[in-house]
């Protein structure tokens, strides 16, 4: 006993329990909040699959939209964005991994390199719909590749480099500089140490950052809409290969805006419908890239 | 090969600075060929700052000034005409962690060998040999042969600091840096690597940082003693530690600083 105080040595004093009870008061109020980001998932999600639940089916992605658009399916609108995709990935995906190996393998400190820095993080800044109006005048009229799938990909690629760059020097500044040291000490030359060591290291890094970009792309309507992507598109159904380059597509963000707003007398479930297959889309790919980090990390050892 | 000297490597008023920052004044020293020279001073003291100037790996963590002349064989290292390339084959290093690769044992060891010589020097034949007389040199073939395949991350740190050296071997170097390669390994560890240390000289000119004053006097020929980036004493080592000629050597290695 400490005759002083009264209290048990070591035991709890009225100061004491004030700091426990403020804890715990923190720890709930934040716990609540980190809990309230699940209510938004759940609740579109759950809204979207319950409206969108008598178009559900595998007919709906595989059928053309008929009618006007106003019954029928998607799969002009899926094929369209699957080319966007891929196709502005195509472009973006290796200039973006070597302008991010230049930067942070080569680059010295020095104003040079610090303007490209400064571009690469405000371009990731940029408004899409201003990267819109960059490709319709770059691509579609500069270039004179017209309204096609190709300047839409370009302007998707323009949109999503800066990200790839970061997410790409974030992976290889992770590599350990001890490998680096390695290698170095035994003469072996820049190349040889990206090429060895590096690129083998953080190509798991590198791949999360590309294909988690998909899901932007796909999302994207405004780069798309003034460069390439139309209301409508006659395809047959099921047509993997419907498009050409330099033809304009029909894209599901843009068709989600059409049907939602711009044409009467669609059945009510089909927009909540196309909404399901983007998101679907979208959380299938980045549940690839989640699976291929976690393949990817459980091989090295570090 | 050394030059008429005896001297691996020379260095005649080296001078250098990281930014503004001046980590070396005036450094002149010769190191003898086929000794085992260590380099002691407390923290700071621009030791390993030193030894990554006997490479030139020191320009690889930008800003960095070198000035005066490293012979190293006789040849200045910092002239324009050496390629680095060629110098850090003759004059490799071993770090504090080993930093064995994240591949196999056999690749680590052959790497050199792959970043450097191409056609037969890179036949199956060719590098097998290279694997073992390398691996056999430090002492590993014995417990590794059989685990070649194996990657070396997951090997006991002792066995990685082994063949971190191993990994120098097959260039055929002249001289090996040691920067503190004991301070991650237990005191087996420790007792082997010297123990592979004394096995080496003579072969090759070994230069050692190290904190830890008593493995200089067990394991070094020669010790140079530094201090706020100057050589305040160099000697050999018995002499260093009996009869310091310098107060501040004195002071230090009776730990009364550092």
């Amino acid at each position: 006993m400490n005759a002083s105080t009264g209290h048990a040595m070591f035991g709890e004093t009225p100061p004491v329990r004030r700091k426990l009870r403020q804890e715990a008061l923190a720890q709930w109020v934040f716990g609540a909040m980190a809990a309230a980001m699940i209510v938004p998932l759940l609740l579109i999600v759950g809204y979207l699959v319950v409206r969108a639940a008598p178009s559900l089916n595998l007919e709906f992605l595989l059928e053309v939209p008929k009618r006007g658009m106003t019954e029928g399916g998607i799969w002009p609108a899926f094929v369209g964005t699957l080319y966007l995709v891929f196709l502005s990935l195509a472009f973006s995906a290796p200039i973006g991994i070597l302008a991010a190996v230049y930067l942070n393998e080569y680059a010295r400190d020095n104003w040079f390199n610090r303007v490209i820095n400064l571009a690469v993080i405000n371009l990731a800044g940029v408004p899409s719909i201003v990267h819109a109006l960059f490709g319709l005048g770059a691509f579609v009229y500069a270039a004179r590749f017209g309204y096609s799938i190709i300047s839409a990909s370009l302007t998707l690629a323009i949109m999503t480099l800066p990200v790839i760059i970061a997410a790409t020097r974030e992976a290889l500044a992770s590599v350990p500089r001890s490998f680096r040291e390695a290698c170095w000490n035994v003469g072996a030359t820049r190349w040889q140490t990206i090429w060895a060591v590096v690129l083998p290291n953080s190509i798991s890094g590198i791949l999360t950052g590309i294909i988690l970009e998909v899901s932007r792309a796909a999302g994207e309507t405004a780069p798309v809409m003034f460069t390439g992507v139309v209301f409508f598109k006659a395809v047959e159904r099921g047509d993997l290969f419907p498009y050409y380059l330099n033809e304009q597509c029909m894209a599901l963000s843009m068709h989600l805006y059409t049907i939602s707003t711009q044409v009467p007398g669609v059945k009510e479930s089909i927009p909540f419908a196309t909404a399901i297959v983007l998101l679907a889309l979208v959380l299938m790919v980045n549940a690839a890239a989640i699976s291929l980090r976690v393949y990817l990390r459980s091989r090295k050892k570090w | 090969m050394n030059d008429a000297t005896g001297h691996s490597i020379t260095a005649r008023d080296v001078n250098l600075w990281y930014g503004k920052f001046q980590a070396l004044c005036d450094v002149t020293l010769n190191i003898k060929h086929g000794f085992i020279t260590s380099l002691i001073g407390p923290s700071g003291c621009g030791k390993t700052t030193l030894l990554r100037c006997f490479n030139r790996v020191n320009e690889r963590y930008n800003y960095v000034t070198t000035k005066g002349e490293i012979l190293v064989l006789g040849k200045n290292i910092y002239d324009p005409d050496v390629s680095l390339i060629e110098l850090r084959k003759s004059v490799g290093m071993v770090f504090q962690r080993p930093n064995p690769l994240p591949v196999s044992v056999y690749e680590n060891v052959v790497f050199g060998l792959r970043v450097h010589a191409g056609g037969d020097a890179l036949r199956k034949p060719a590098l097998d040999e290279a694997v073992e007389k390398a691996l056999t040199e430090v002492n590993l073939w014995h417990d590794l042969k059989d685990r070649l395949d194996h990657k070396a991350i997951t090997l006991q740190l002792e066995q990685q600091q082994k063949l971190c050296i191993a990994r120098l071997l097959p260039l055929k170097p002249e001289i090996i840096l040691m920067d503190e390669p004991c301070s991650a390994l237990d005191v087996e560890g420790t007792a082997a690597i010297e123990e592979l240390m004394f096995a080496l000289k003579g072969r090759y000119t070994i230069v050692i940082v190290t904190h830890n004053m008593a493995q200089a006097r067990r394991t070094s020929d020669e010790c140079i003693f530094m201090l706020l980036g100057k050589v305040i004493e160099h000697r050999r080592t018995e002499e260093l530690f009996l009869t310091p000629a310098n107060l501040q050597t004195t002071e230090y290695i009776e730990g009364r600083y550092g």
